[in-house]
C-alpha cells in the first residue's frame, strides 16, 4: 500500500481554459435570451411587481416596497446578460469568470421572481431573511466537511452528525430547560460520532465513504428508535427551550440588511463568528498550514514532523462539533422539536456548499446562502401559486449541486490526499 | 500505488502482473468457517448490541434494578428473551404451533403456521435486488448508494405500465411492467455513471441528490400526472390492471409470490455475468484495477455506464416487484431505506450474489421480525437500522471483530470486494 511516488498536479486557480470561456459566453447569452422569451414577451407591457422589503413582525429597520414595471425590468436584465455574454465570449473576463457567472445567475433569479410576482407582491426581505436562516445548517456542514477534508479526510457522516445532535438537543434540551445545555449535548453527541467515523477511517482504514454511510444509517436508526420510544410517547421530552431571538442595537435599525443579518437567529451570528475562526485559522496560522499539508500530502509533512494521525483525529473531531451546531440548530434554533428524519440532506448539501466553495469557508458560505435561497424560493413560490408544481420546484438545491459538481461552474480545488488512508512506512 | 509510475514500455507484460495480482488473495482455498467467520460473529455481536440497547431503553429493567441488582438482570434478561423470542417467532413462525399444523396434516392450517416464514421470504425478496444492484456496483467499483432513488423510479415506471396498457394476456403484460420498472431504474442510475465519465464527478453525491429529486419527482408525478382519478390529488397511483399483477401463490393473508423466485433467479444471472462471461470479466477488471483495464484497452467509461445502469436496473426491479406483487398501486413512502440497506447487504455477502441472497434473507427475516416484536414489546422498528449498522461496521471493519474475540489474523488477508474511487480520487 506505501505511495512511492505521489505527483500534486495542480490546476494554477483563476486560470480558465479556452472552453469554459466559450460555453461560458454562451450560457450567459442563452439566459439573456431565456429571460426575454419566456418571462419578458408575455407580459402585458402595465404589468407592477410589487417587492416588500421588510421581513414580516419586524419594527426596526423598515424599508419602503418596491414597486417596479415587470417588463421594462425583465428586458433590462436581459440586456446586461446578453452583454456579460458577449463581452465573455470575445474577450474573456479572466478571473472574474466565476463571479460573472454569479451575476447572470442572479439577473436568471430576479428576473424569474419579477416574473412570477408580476401584479402580486412578494415580500422579498422575508425571502432573503429565511433564505438566511435555511443556510445556516447547509453552511455549518460544509465548514465540517471543510475541516475534515483539509486534512484528507472524507466526511459523508455529517449528516448523521447533524440528526444526532438535533435529537440529543431536543432531547436534553427539553429534559434540563436550558437551550445552551442542549446545545452542548447535542455537540457532544456529535462528537461520539465523529470519534468513531475516525477510528474507523484512520485507525481500521476502512473506506471513507463506507464508514460515513454507516454513521449516517446508524444516526437514522437511533434516533429514530429514541424518538418512537421516548420523545413521541412523552411530549414534555420533545420540548426543548430554543435559542431566541438576539437583536443588535443600532445595527439593526439599518433598512434590509438590518433585519436580516442583526435582528436575527442566534446561530446565524454563530454561522458568521465561525466563519472568521475557521478562514483566519486554516490560511492565516501555522496550525492551519499544517492542517492542510496533511491533507495534500501526508509523507512530505510526516517527513517534517507532523504528526499526521493525530492531526486527522483533531480535524475529524473538529469537524463533529461545528457538525453538531449545525445539528442542533433544527430542533433548538429553528423548529423546537425534532422530527424523524428532518436534515432531509442538508448535511449532503453542505458537502456540496463545501465543493462549491472549493472548500473555502468563504466560499462555503457563499454557496450555502445560494441554497438556502432556493430553498426558500422554492416555499414561496409554492404559496404564491406559481405554474412550477412545488414538489418540482423543491428539487432545485439538488439539481444545483448536480451541476456543480459536474463542473460547469468550474472545478475546484480538491486537497490533494483527501480520502486517502495515511500509512506509514516501516 | 495510485500514481506508480510504469518506467518500462512492457505494458503486456504489466498488464499481465496487474491483472492477476488481485486475483491471488482470492484464488486461496480458504476453509468454510473462514469464509464465514467474520459475517457470523459481526451478526451475533449486532444482536447482543441490540439487546443492550433494548434492556438499557427499558424503563421496567430500571424500576428492576432499584429493587435489586440481581432482580433487575433477571429482567433485563427477560425484557431481551421476549423481544428476540419474538422477533424468532414472527420471523420463522411459532415451533409449537408448526409441530401441531404438522401433526393435523391439513394444508391449510401448515400454511397458516408457516406464513411468518413465507413472509419473511416475502420481506427479503425486495431486499436481494437491492442487494444484488449494490453489490455489482461494488465489484464495478461505484458505489450506487442512489439504490433508494433508482428503486422509486423504477416502481413509478412499473406502475405506469401496469395500469395505463390494457387489454394484454398477464404473461407479457408482467413481465413488460417488470422491464419497465428496470429500465426507469437503469436510466435513473445511468445519469450519475455518464457525470461520472463525462466531468469526473463523484458518484456518491450525485446519488444522493439523485435520491431527493426522485422522491420529489415520484410526489409530483403521484398527485399530478399520474394521481389515481376521484381522490381529489391524493398521493396515490390508479391500481395496476390485473394481468400485470405478480401472481401469489396462495389465498391472503399469505402473501408468498413468484417475485421471489424471480429475485433468485436474477441472483443467478448476476452470478453468470459477473463471473463467467467477458463482461463481467471487464467490469470486475475496472473495478479491481482501473489502470490494468486501461492498459488492457478496456473502455472504463462504456464499463463504469453500462455497470451504473445495471446496477439501476436491479435497485428498480425491486420497486416494480413490491408495486406488482404487492401494492398493485404506487403511494408516497414505498420504500422504507431499501436504499441504504443495500450497502449493508452487499458489504456483508462480500459483494458476491450468494452472499447477497443469504444477507438478504437474514435481513429479511429481521424485518418481518421485528414488526411482531415492535407488537409484543413496543420496541420500535428502527432497532433492527441500528443493528444492521452495527453489522456493517463489524464486516467493514473485521480488526474489531478480531480483537473482540481474540481471532488471530489470516496469513493471507482476503482482499476487499470493495474497492472504491473515494472522493478526492476523482476518476
Amino acid at each position: 500500500m506505501a505511495t512511492s511516488t505521489t505527483t500534486i498536479q495542480r490546476v494554477k486557480i483563476g486560470e480558465i481554459s479556452a472552453a469554459r470561456k466559450i460555453s461560458t459566453g454562451i450560457i450567459e447569452i442563452f439566459v439573456g435570451i431565456f429571460i426575454y422569451l419566456v418571462f419578458a414577451s408575455k407580459l402585458a407591457a402595465d404589468a407592477m411587481t410589487k417587492f416588500v422589503m421588510t421581513p414580516g413582525g419586524v419594527s426596526v429597520g423598515k424599508m419602503a416596497d418596491w414597486i417596479i414595471p415587470s417588463r421594462l425590468t425583465l428586458i433590462i436584465l436581459t440586456v446586461i446578460c446578453i452583454v456579460i455574454g458577449i463581452y465573455q465570449l470575445i474577450k474573456g473576463f479572466g478571473k472574474a469568470t466565476n463571479g460573472l457567472m454569479g451575476l447572470v445567475f442572479l439577473c436568471f433569479i430576479f428576473s424569474f421572481l419579477t416574473w412570477q410576482a408580476s401584479g402580486k407582491s412578494l415580500n422579498l426581505a422575508g425571502m432573503l431573511s429565511s433564505s438566511v436562516l435555511l443556510s445556516v445548517p447547509i453552511v455549518l456542514g460544509a465548514f465540517s466537511g471543510i475541516l475534515c477534508e483539509r486534512a484528507g479526510v472524507v466526511n459523508i457522516a455529517i449528516e448523521g452528525m447533524m440528526l444526532m445532535a438535533a435529537m440529543m438537543g431536543a432531547f436534553m434540551g427539553s429534559v434540563l430547560q436550558s437551550a445552551w445545555l442542549g446545545l452542548l449535548c447535542g455537540v457532544a453527541s456529535a462528537i461520539l460520532l465523529a470519534t468513531l467515523h475516525a477510528v474507523l477511517s484512520i485507525k481500521y482504514k476502512i473506506d471513507q465513504i463506507i464508514s460515513g454511510t454507516v454513521i449516517n444509517i446508524f444516526s437514522t436508526g437511533m434516533t429514530s428508535f429514541i424518538s418512537q420510544k421516548f420523545l413521541q410517547v412523552h411530549q414534555q421530552l420533545n420540548n426543548p427551550v430554543m435559542f431566541s431571538r438576539i437583536t443588535i442595537p443600532v445595527l439593526s435599525e439599518i433598512p434590509l440588511l438590518g433585519p436580516i443579518l442583526f435582528n436575527t437567529n442566534f446561530y446565524v451570528y454563530l454561522m458568521i463568528i465561525l466563519l472568521i475562526i475557521i478562514q483566519v485559522a486554516l490560511f492565516s496560522t501555522r496550525w492551519g498550514l499544517r492542517m492542510r499539508s496533511v491533507g495534500e500530502h501526508p509523507k512530505a509533512a510526516d517527513t517534517l514532523g507532523i504528526n499526521v494521525i493525530k492531526t486527522r483525529y483533531m480535524a475529524v473531531l473538529l469537524g463533529g462539533i461545528v457538525a453538531g451546531l449545525g445539528g442542533t440548530f433544527f430542533t433548538l434554533g429553528s423548529v423546537g422539536r425534532f422530527d424523524e428524519v428532518m436534515t432531509a440532506g442538508k448535511g449532503f448539501i453542505g458537502l456540496a456548499a463545501m465543493i462549491f466553495g472549493n472548500y473555502t469557508p468563504v466560499g462555503a458560505l457563499g454557496a450555502g446562502l445560494l441554497f438556502g435561497f432556493a430553498d426558500s424560493l422554492g416555499s414561496k413560490l409554492s404559496l404564491l401559486g406559481s405554474a412550477i408544481p412545488s414538489s418540482l420546484m423543491s428539487t432545485a438545491p439538488y439539481l444545483i449541486t448536480m451541476i456543480v459538481l459536474a463542473g460547469f461552474v468550474g472545478k475546484g480545488h480538491v486537497p490533494a490526499a483527501d480520502g486517502k488512508p495515511y500509512e506509514k512506512e516501516g | 500505488m495510485k500514481t506508480k509510475k510504469i518506467e518500462k514500455p512492457d505494458i503486456t507484460k504489466t498488464v499481465i502482473q496487474e491483472l492477476t495480482k488481485n486475483d491471488q488473495g482470492r484464488k486461496q482455498k480458504r476453509g468454510f468457517w473462514k469464509t464465514v467467520e467474520i459475517p457470523l460473529l459481526a451478526i451475533l455481536t449486532g444482536l447482543i448490541i441490540g439487546a443492550i440497547l433494548i434492556a438499557s431503553t427499558s424503563e421496567t429493567v430500571y424500576a428492576a434494578f432499584a429493587t435489586s441488582f440481581w432482580n433487575g438482570l433477571w429482567t433485563a434478561l427477560k425484557e431481551i428473551g421476549t423481544a428476540y423470542w419474538a422477533l424468532f417467532t414472527g420471523s420463522i413462525g411459532d415451533p409449537a404451533t408448526i409441530a401441531t399444523a404438522f401433526k393435523s396434516q391439513n394444508p391449510a392450517t401448515i400454511r397458516a403456521a408457516i406464513n411468518p416464514f413465507l413472509e419473511s421470504l416475502v420481506q427479503s425478496t425486495p431486499y436481494i435486488f437491492a442487494g444484488l444492484a449494490c453489490a455489482l456496483g461494488f465489484r464495478a467499483g461505484l458505489f450506487n448508494i442512489g439504490v433508494e432513488g433508482q428503486l422509486f423510479m423504477g416502481a413509478a415506471a412499473a406502475t405506469y405500465v401496469g395500469y395505463s396498457i390494457t387489454g394484454l394476456p398477464g404473461y407479457i403484460h408482467m413481465p413488460l411492467a417488470f422491464l419497465a420498472g428496470a429500465l426507469g431504474g437503469a436510466l435513473w442510475a445511468s445519469v450519475p455513471g455518464i457525470l461520472k465519465v463525462t466531468t469526473g464527478g463523484n458518484e456518491v453525491i450525485n446519488c444522493i441528490m439523485m435520491n431527493y429529486i426522485a422522491y420529489r419527482v415520484t410526489t409530483w408525478l403521484l398527485t399530478g400526472p399520474m394521481t389515481r382519478p376521484g381522490t381529489g390529488g391524493m398521493p396515490i397511483s390508479p391500481l395496476i390492471q390485473k394481468s400485470a399483477e405478480i401472481p401469489q401463490f396462495f389465498q391472503p393473508p399469505i402473501r408468498f409470490h413468484l417475485g421471489f423466485f424471480i429475485a433468485l433467479g436474477f441472483a443467478v444471472l448476476v452470478w453468470w455475468l459477473l463471473f463467467k462471461t467477458t463482461w463481467g470479466f471487464n467490469l470486475r477488471t475496472v473495478g479491481n484495477n482501473p489502470r490494468a483495464a486501461k492498459y488492457a484497452g478496456m473502455s472504463i467509461a462504456k464499463t463504469t455506464i453500462l455497470g451504473m445502469a445495471a446496477s439501476g436496473a436491479l435497485a428498480g426491479m425491486a420497486g416494480a416487484n413490491e408495486i406488482l406483487a404487492l401494492n398493485r398501486s404506487m403511494a408516497i413512502g414505498l420504500s422504507s431505506g431499501y436504499g441504504f440497506d443495500s450497502i449493508a447487504l452487499a458489504l456483508l455477502g462480500n459483494s458476491h450474489p450468494l452472499g447477497v441472497v443469504l444477507a438478504a434473507l437474514l435481513f429479511g427475516v429481521l424485518k418481518n421480525g421485528a414488526t411482531r416484536m415492535m407488537v409484543v414489546s413496543t420496541i420500535p422498528i428502527d432497532i433492527v437500522t441500528v443493528i444492521q449498522a452495527m453489522i456493517i461496521i463489524f464486516v467493514a471493519a473485521p480488526a474489531i471483530i478480531r480483537s473482540i474475540y481474540r481471532l488471530r489474523k489470516p496469513s493471507t488477508e482476503p482482499l476487499p470486494a470493495v474497492t472504491l474511487t473515494s472522493m478526492g480520487g476523482g476518476k
